[in-house]
């Protein structure tokens, strides 16, 4: 199934599971679907409990503070909701990376990097221009630096055929420092003792949704992922990508333009990247303080994963994310550990995804067999 | 205040190049065993992070340098065992595998060192080294080159001898047979999977001990993500070094002149932002890569999983 790729000089390792030929989308058993989502979450919370009793801390009442602070409680359910904003458009770009069968793990760094410059452009433009048009200007521009910030791996991947995932990798990186060097130097707010920007006003960031604290940005991240589910499943340049992703060389044959479709998936992954940072600054902060790196984009990766490159699908994993997250805060607080108890768990639920649809594969061969 | 170029900043310079090159040459090392045998092991991040944790443990508490080292072995392996299992024997992906158990050590390992050290931050003391009698004598290159701890000579031997490996033993034709074309070590009798698993156990054991070398040698502390994107150079190393050894030994060099060039320069009496010098090592790579990129040769079944009867 996986033969043809392989004689080919550049390793297609997004192949086996990235390959949308490899995932079943529509149809099929959807209770087997859901249980390969859910078991490798419950079998890494389980997990997770036995590290927390080693530690001496109670799992029961840790997961009963995520679950209290990051669902029930009216304020936690808004932040949740605030925060799956910029995961979820860093959700879409690797969806459409992913699909492309292309390897951007450079998000962090187009993240941040757009992050810092719509910090420094929002504050003298809502000064000069009607608030709206400063916001979307602001938002046009994240996009652009993230792509931008792509465009290197990009060529050298279309025209070399060097793997992304060194370069994306490097990138970030540099686009980790980079951002602040520039928080530091040049866009510096000299008013402060702490190295920041220019604070955006309350009144001039993206408008607050029906009273709550819930700001536009969830709604430009939802718009975002349908819009990217669709444009990968239903529109022929989605095809085209997909095409490419599944098997470049049969691309090629095919007289698809490989090249340009890797610079375009590439510059629309990192884009929405970028936007995830743009909609992070101008509606939660308002500002970049210097060594800020939430370093969301390695967790997401997972989810996307989990929801089988599925838009719809990505949604639900990224709220329920988002709980852990906003929620594991204070568990983390409470119990006297580091906010690094996510970073464990994600990497034990990408492992027993992994297993979990080995398992599944294995347990379907035998029974057609 | 010395002036720049003089000895003392030239024998910093070069004496922090090889301090801050070991660990990139031992990860890359191993790192190229993996790439050859066709596992892209991106988990070695995660190796080395765990290896600095184990070796800076084992050091603190048992006094002994080498048990420090040993551990930190022993803690590359911990993380190369999972990734055996799960790409090589169950042939999952490796990226995924990759990133996963690399996310899941730096969350580990923060949070046993907040448990355990977070109050007290215990310092190793200073190492001894093992002055090489006449060559250390030379004026700025001799304390700087031939008056370091013994792992720092072991780790250069390492290259002749994985050289030898590579181009003289039959362990080195396996395993580039596993990486280039796995049918075909299969059909000779040979196992892939354990030519590749013996693979990946080298890589561990490498990675690990070069993260043993950062936390114990290098920084006497251990602190969460101390790494910091060692691992993902230690396989750009060994993807530019095309399967040589020597090569590895060269990027690794230049990188530690990269990453050591604040210190000299604070020596010498410039001030440099340290987010700028932490761009050069990166800025460096894809320097490397624009340049080099197009022959930065791969194996060509690298990062596929292995199946008897498939092609």
């Amino acid at each position: 199934m996986s033969g043809e790729a392989q004689q080919g000089a550049q390793p297609d390792a997004a192949e086996r599971l990235t390959s949308p030929a490899r995932v079943p989308s529509g149809g099929g058993d959807l209770a087997r679907r859901l249980a390969q989502a859910l078991l490798p979450i419950v079998l890494a919370l389980v997990v997770g409990a036995l590290l927390l009793a080693l530690l001496g801390r109670d799992p029961l009442a840790f997961y009963g503070d995520i679950v209290r602070r990051g669902l029930l409680s009216p304020l936690g359910l808004q932040e949740s909701i605030t925060r799956s904003a910029p995961l979820l458009l860093l959700g879409a770009g690797l969806i459409v990376a992913f699909r492309s069968g292309l390897w951007n793990l450079g998000v962090d760094g187009q993240f941040l990097l757009a992050a810092v410059f719509a910090a420094a452009m929002a504050p003298p433009l809502a000064a000069a221009l009607p608030v709206w048009l400063a916001l979307l200007l602001t938002l046009a521009a994240a996009f652009a630096i993230g792509a931008l910030w792509s465009a290197l791996p990009a060529l050298l991947k279309a025209g070399y055929g060097i793997n992304e995932i060194v370069t994306t990798l490097m990138m970030s990186f540099l686009g980790v420092s980079l951002a602040n060097v520039l928080v530091k130097l040049p866009f510096n707010d000299p008013a402060t003792t702490v190295p920041q920007t220019a604070t955006l006003a309350a009144a001039d960031r993206l408008p607050r949704l029906f009273g709550t604290t819930v700001n536009l940005g969830i709604v430009i991240a939802l718009v975002a992922i349908l819009a990217v589910h669709w444009l990968m499943t239903r529109t022929a340049f989605g095809l085209k990508l997909r095409v490419v992703g599944a098997n470049p060389r049969a691309a090629v044959h095919a007289g698809l333009p490989v090249a340009r479709l890797t610079l375009a998936a590439f510059g629309l992954s990192a884009g929405l990247a970028g936007l995830a940072g743009g909609v992070e600054i101008l509606g939660v902060w308002g500002n970049m303080r210097a060594d800020w790196n939430p370093g969301y984009g390695l967790l997401v990766i997972p989810l996307v994963f989990l929801a089988r490159f599925h838009g719809v699908a990505v949604i639900g994993f990224v709220f329920f994310f988002a709980v852990l997250s906003i929620g594991g805060e204070t568990a983390a607080r409470r119990a006297d550990l580091p906010n690094y108890f996510n970073l464990f768990l994600v990497g034990l639920i990408l492992v027993f995804m992994a297993l979990t649809e080995w398992l599944g594969q294995r347990w379907q061969q035998r029974r057609e067999t | 205040m010395e002036s720049l170029l003089g000895p003392a900043f030239l024998t910093a310079l070069f004496a922090g190049t090889l301090a801050a090159a070991v660990p990139l040459l031992l990860a890359g090392l191993g790192e190229q065993v993996s790439e050859k045998a066709g596992v892209l092991n991106i988990g070695i991040e995660g190796m080395m992070l765990l290896g600095a944790y184990t070796g800076f443990v084992a050091a603190w508490s048992t006094g002994s340098l080498w048990l420090g080292f040993l551990f930190g072995m022993l803690g590359g392996l911990a993380v190369a065992l999972p990734m055996l299992i799960l790409c090589v024997w169950l042939g999952l992906n490796q990226i995924v595998i990759g990133i996963a158990l690399t996310l899941g050590v730096e969350g580990l390992t923060a949070l046993l060192h907040h448990v355990q050290f977070s109050r007290s931050y215990p310092r190793l003391p200073r190492v001894e080294t093992l002055p090489i009698p006449g060559l250390s004598e030379i004026p700025v290159i001799g304390p700087a080159l031939f008056d370091r701890h013994p792992l720092v000579y072991l780790a250069v031997l390492c290259v002749p001898l994985l050289a030898w490996v590579f181009r003289r033993s039959v362990v080195g034709l396996n395993l580039q047979a596993a990486g280039d074309k796995p049918a075909a070590l299969d059909a000779a009798g040979v196992s892939v999977t354990a030519t590749r698993a013996g693979a990946v156990l080298f890589t561990g054991a490498m990675a690990g001990l070069g993260g043993a070398y950062l936390s114990t040698i290098g920084a006497g502390i251990f602190v969460p993500f101390m790494t910091g994107g060692a691992g993902f150079i230690a396989i750009v190393l060994a993807m530019l070094a095309r399967g040589r050894p020597l090569w590895v030994l060269l990027a690794a060099l230049l990188f530690g002149a990269c990453l050591s060039l604040t210190t000299a320069l604070q020596v010498g009496g410039v001030r440099v932002p340290t987010d700028i010098v932490q761009m050069l090592p990166f800025a460096a790579v894809m320097l490397l890569l624009v340049a080099f990129g197009r022959r930065a040769a791969l194996p060509a079944a690298l990062g596929h999983p292995y199946v008897r009867g498939q092609r």
